[in-house]
């Protein structure tokens, strides 16, 4: 316990690192997906196979390749960034089909006769989208999506692997330093994570009840 | 395919559509075509090294040597190893975990849902630590274990979802043609849960496969370290663009062979 409290301030700051990463990737993603979403059910059908071959690309790849090619190829391609940039640019795309499914099953749950009575209404497709469809999605896909962040956050530790010194990283530094008292350390570090991931799923509930569709 | 956003098109919005269609794959080729070429022109590197372009051959002239693809075997072999093995622990574990979670005492529930809760809210890389480090049992078997519970408590929720949602009179059937509880669990209402619950299980074991690339960070030897460690080390930072795309290539592949397996399975199941 002692090396716990003794350590604190690197924990800390490797927290802090974790909510970064969780919280600029999050909001990137959450953006990137939309627009992929929205592609998806387009009547544009050039769009609608770009989002489905950028979905199923990423959906079936592996978050650590992603990684691999952002942190090792990209370089020798002659991009010059900081580690940081390249973690938060993987984290965005790695997320974003899946916020994308999220949204878009939103979509699909949202009753014909919604869209049905914007267009009667007289509505065109950005306005039925834009007015009707995509607010009720939305409620609708805050329970999945919550769970996307969930994910996200509980990903942000493969950065670690990639030169970023989050928790696990951390961690691990720590647990190298002091041999004698592992365990309390990496219990500590599991005790950050849970921290972030009861309190999304805490808001889950919440908000699930708050912004439901009533019908 | 959604129909609910808009109507049947004219002709005038099929033409809008189609023209709108044009215009962005273009746009996309163009974009394509740029991407390529740029890949394809040498650089120049801050060494002052010329190295040639992407798909120069000189780039790809590993993949004809055999012993390069006996060594990415090895890796493909060691992923499958440990995803195989991961995949049937924590079916295990999940079975295990929803029978304690379904109990009807709560001297037994409640620590398990905190057990479940825990091992469901940490990270799989940080399991895997603490295995390496504090069980010292090798990479191998920690990448194993942490794969089988982490996923075992997942499974185990969605099960015991499956369990929740099976009408009352199929329990209460069985047990009033005299199985005792247990019984009625294993053979009345397991199967049903399972079979309801397949697709969700399947999801999760392609999530178990792309989890042990996780293994590259703690060191185990599965294909994405044999090629983006091991092969890149040895022949050199020119091989990397070309070792990553067949690395892609195979995980791309091994993915689409489970999901059409689960496909196949559940419209057997079904």
């Amino acid at each position: 316990m002692s090396a716990v409290l003794a350590n604190l301030p690197a924990f800390l700051e490797g927290f802090r690192m974790t909510l970064v990463l969780l919280a600029v990737s999050g909001g990137g993603a959450l953006v990137l997906g939309t627009i992929v979403a929205v592609m998806r059910v387009s009547p544009v059908a050039t769009l609608r196979w770009l989002a489905t071959g950028y979905t199923e690309l990423f959906r079936n790849t592996p978050l650590t390749l992603v990684f691999a090619f952002f942190v090792f190829v990209v370089p020798t391609l002659g991009v010059r960034v900081d580690f940081i940039w390249l973690a938060l640019v993987s984290l965005t795309l790695y997320t974003s089909p899946f916020v994308a499914e999220a949204i878009r099953s939103g979509i699909n749950g949202v009753p014909v006769g919604q869209a049905e009575a914007a267009r009667s209404i007289g509505l065109g497709f950005g306005q039925t989208l834009g007015l009707v469809i995509l607010p009720q999605a939305l409620r609708m896909s805050v329970p999945p999506l919550i769970n996307v962040l969930i994910a996200l956050t509980k990903n942000t530790s493969v950065a670690g692997g990639f030169f970023i010194v989050e928790l696990v990283a951390t961690g691990r530094q720590l647990a190298n330093a002091n041999g004698n008292a592992v365990i309390p350390i990496l219990l500590a570090v599991a005790a950050f994570y849970l921290v972030i991931t009861i309190t999304l799923g805490l808001v889950a509930g919440r908000v699930e009840s708050k912004v439901r569709v009533l019908r | 395919m959604t129909s609910v956003l808009f109507d049947a098109p004219g002709p005038k919005a099929r033409r809008a559509s189609l023209i709108a269609s044009i215009v962005s794959a273009v746009a996309l080729i163009a974009l394509f075509g740029w991407i390529i070429a740029t890949l394809a022109a040498p650089r120049t590197g801050p060494g002052g090294v010329t190295l040639p372009g992407a798909f120069d051959p000189s780039r790809w002239d590993i993949f004809l040597d055999r012993a390069v693809w006996r060594t990415i075997w090895g890796g493909v072999l060691g992923t499958l190893r440990a995803a195989g093995l991961a995949a049937v622990l924590a079916i295990i574990i999940g079975v295990i975990l929803s029978l304690f979670r379904s109990s009807r005492t709560r001297w037994i529930t409640v620590p398990v849902a905190i057990v479940l809760e825990f091992l469901r809210g940490v990270p799989v890389l940080l399991m895997m630590l603490f295995i390496l480090l504090v069980l010292s049992t090798g990479q191998y078997w920690a990448v194993v274990w942490a794969l089988a519970v982490y996923n075992g408590a997942i499974i185990g929720e969605a099960l015991r979802a499956g369990l929740d949602s099976l009408p009352r009179g199929q329990r209460e059937a069985g047990l009033s043609i005299g199985l005792s509880p247990l019984a009625t669990r294993m053979r009345i209402e397991y199967p049903q849960a399972v079979r309801q619950m397949t697709p969700i299980i399947v999801a999760q074991l392609v999530v178990l496969l792309k989890d042990t690339s996780l293994g590259y960070i703690v060191g185990y030897s599965e294909v994405l370290r044999v090629m983006m460690n091991n092969l890149s080390s040895f022949y050199g930072n020119r091989y990397l663009f070309s070792l990553f795309f067949v690395c892609l290539g195979i995980y791309l592949a091994i993915n689409f062979i489970v999901s059409a397996i689960a496909r196949f399975l559940s419209k057997r199941l079904a």
